[in-house]
């Protein structure tokens, strides 16, 4: 009787090519996702080497972060993001890498298409050039993101040289209350560990919370284990993972089906099994969560104060004072009230269909507080035309918003979809970071969906339990 | 691929403070509408650096006494966030060798490693300790031994860690790991057909 793993023991182990000369593990990549950005250079070095792409078929490609959420049609008005698409559509072609391109009608964030596709599947390895790769964890893959020439290792090699990392179990027992997210579950777990508290160890995310969550829900938790610090997070594979699965164009079908399920529920961790380290976490003490500051570790609930300097360890001070003054927020004044100049619905954090019926069902017949401009950007051309047949941008556009094309967009802004100036954007997106959102001076305030939502129509940040009553949850 | 061992980094400091420093930070997004590195150098850092109008903003990396350092310090968590090469690209075009900071953010580690970046973590009394040195001397070169792990200043050494996986890379020239992973093919094509969904796939 072998002793109880946990998942990522047995995906690592299974993928183990073998031992380098420095000690680090030659792991297989089984599922290798590439977009524009961070794939261009991978490929000049390939043709540099004069090296092949090692399993084209197993190699997937989309294009999101250049691309226009308005106006899609090419050439692009911005001459760099048009040669980038072109050079990510003569790289797949030239390798025989099959591209959900533009007009496939399945294009969209590399980390929605995965999914939707059924590529990303329990037990397998994902890597892809881009931090929130872990996303893909929500189906119990061993998933992570890789630099450049990491992905020109695994164009050439299928693999990559990587130091296998400690397994902490992060488990969240407990009801959430009404109106309390799976982005203020990801947003409270940062804020508990701090953005480095990850280092080192992949995130296992356990327990009756997890356990209740859909897929989408446990892909928000997943994708933002790196604002963690943890490279890699997952959640076990159970049944709402395979029903979400099943019948998608890449999953297995007929009898295949049936062996792959029996697989996947084998990958699961065993009862029983060894951590690294264990984190229990109560749901019911979790409120919806916001951030103040410049980096997601910086939140705090919507009812509490921003953190006074004086308040805080000597050793976090000079990092408070920068944050609030980045931010022009006083220390120790309510988060809320905060007023918002942009309200931003997207990301691959928030922004699948659920996020958007969720919002919906909050906006009807409300309208986006005058001075605020909003948009609503689903992750993929899927989620788009899912929502058009429920009305739901119909919804959102009479609530105010302005309905686009799926993509990127102002997450981190390399699309033409900027802040301006020190515009304070409440969003749903996963970084908060100075500059991120297209302004070094602008400032982002990191929420749920439904918080967003709020935000919009009061122009402030607001509880959205309040502004809507405790409705979806 | 064969590289030269990296044993030392020597060479002038630059305090860039604060923890957390993460690589929109070091590379601001629109930069990266690009399909080469090239250039990335000289956009280091950009929006500490110079406002709107390009007018520079104080930032260490432009004091005339910093010119021509080659180890940058910061603070912990360094290059967080963005999985973007660019990022230690930016810092190696820009001419540093190494960044001694109290822990880094695991993709820039190990990207930075793949470049030859050396990245020396140091605990928080040596980091505190010699930041005010460095701050304090510009003059001064700091002088990293890879296989001590450990960076001397000014008659002081400074002890800190490299993991002993990017140590051993370094030190054999290795830490481009490309080529040795292309010698396992035959282990490699042994692996992916013992899973099937990798089999199934024809691989």
């Amino acid at each position: 009787m072998n002793p109880p793993r946990h998942l990522f023991d047995k995906v690592w182990d299974a993928h183990a090519v073998g031992t380098l000369a420095n000690g680090q593990t030659q792991l297989l990549i089984g599922t290798h996702l590439i977009h524009e950005v961070t794939s261009p250079q991978a490929f000049g070095m390939l043709d540099d080497l004069r090296l092949a792409v090692r399993m084209p078929h197993r190699t997937f490609a989309t294009v999101d972060h250049i691309v226009p959420t308005d106006r899609r049609s090419e050439p692009f008005a911005d001459p760099l993001a048009d040669a980038m698409i072109k050079a990510l559509r003569a790289n797949c072609e030239r390798h025989g890498i099959t591209y959900f391109d533009l007009a496939s009608g399945l294009q969209g964030i590399v980390h929605m298409v995965g999914p939707e596709q059924g590529i990303t599947q329990p037990g397998t390895t994902i890597a892809c050039g881009d931090s929130h790769t872990s996303t893909h964890g929500a189906f119990g893959a061993v998933a992570f993101g890789i630099g450049t020439s990491q992905v020109r290792d695994v164009l050439a090699s299928q693999t990559i040289a990587m130091t296998k990392p400690k397994v902490r179990r992060i488990e969240v027992d407990g009801a959430l209350g009404p109106g309390v997210y799976a982005k203020d579950v990801i947003l409270h777990i940062i804020r508990t560990l701090g953005v480095h508290g990850g280092i080192g160890y992949a995130y296992e995310y356990a327990g009756a919370v997890f356990d209740r969550m859909s897929m989408e829900e446990r892909m928000t938790v997943c994708n933002m284990s790196i604002e963690g610090g943890a490279r890699c997070g997952y959640v076990n594979p159970d049944d709402t993972t395979f029903a979400y699965l099943e019948g998608r164009p890449y999953a297995p079908a007929g009898a295949a089906w049936d062996e792959a399920v029996a697989r996947w529920r084998a990958t699961a961790s065993d009862p029983g099994c060894a951590y690294d380290d264990i984190v229990a976490i109560d749901a019911t003490d979790i409120a919806p969560t916001v951030t103040w500051g410049i980096n997601p570790g910086q939140a705090v609930f919507i009812d509490e104060r921003v953190p006074h300097p004086d308040e805080v360890p000597a050793s976090e001070r000079a990092a408070v004072e920068e944050a609030l003054a980045h931010m022009k927020l006083v220390g120790g004044q309510p988060i809320a009230g905060t007023p918002v100049e942009v309200a931003f619905l997207g990301s691959c954090t928030n922004a699948r269909l659920s996020d958007f019926r969720e919002v919906a069902a909050v906006l009807r017949g409300r309208r986006v507080a005058p001075g605020v401009r909003a948009i609503a950007v689903p992750g993929s051309t899927l989620v788009k035309e899912a929502c058009e047949r429920e009305g739901i941008d119909r919804v959102l556009v009479e609530a105010g918003f302005e309905w686009r094309a799926a993509g990127c967009s102002m997450c981190l802004a390399m699309n033409p979809d900027k802040l301006q100036g020190d515009e304070l954007c409440a969003s749903s997106s996963n970084r908060n970071f100075k500059g991120r959102q297209g302004s070094a001076a602008g400032r982002t305030v990191l929420m749920s969906p439904v918080m967003v939502a709020a935000a919009a129509v009061t122009g402030a940040v607001a509880d959205a339990r309040a502004v809507f009553g405790a409705q979806g949850a | 691929m064969a590289l030269q061992p990296i044993r030392h980094v020597r060479g002038r400091g630059v305090v860039v403070p604060g923890d957390d420093i993460d690589t929109d930070r070091i590379v601001p997004a629109r930069y990266l509408r690009a399909i080469t590195f090239d250039g990335l150098g000289a956009v280091l850092f950009q929006d500490a650096r110079f406002d709107d109008h390009g007018r520079p903003l104080g930032h260490p990396l432009d004091r005339p006494e910093r010119r021509g350092a080659t180890v940058m310090l910061s603070g912990g968590n360094f290059g967080c966030g963005s999985s973007r090469e660019h990022a230690p690209q930016s810092i190696v075009r820009a001419g540093f060798r190494a960044v001694v900071a109290g822990s880094f953010a695991e993709i820039f580690f190990a990207n930075a490693t793949t470049l030859g970046l050396v990245c020396l973590a140091l605990g928080p009394e040596e980091l505190v300790a010699l930041t005010a040195a460095v701050a304090a001397d510009p003059a001064g070169e700091l002088a990293i031994d890879v296989g001590d792990a450990a960076v001397t200043f000014a008659g002081r050494r400074y002890p800190g860690t490299i993991p002993a996986t990017a140590r051993d890379a370094l030190l054999r020239g290795r830490f481009d790991p490309l080529a040795e992973l292309l010698t396992n093919d035959a282990a490699v094509a042994a692996t992916a057909a013992r899973l099937p969904y990798l089999a199934e796939a024809g691989a």
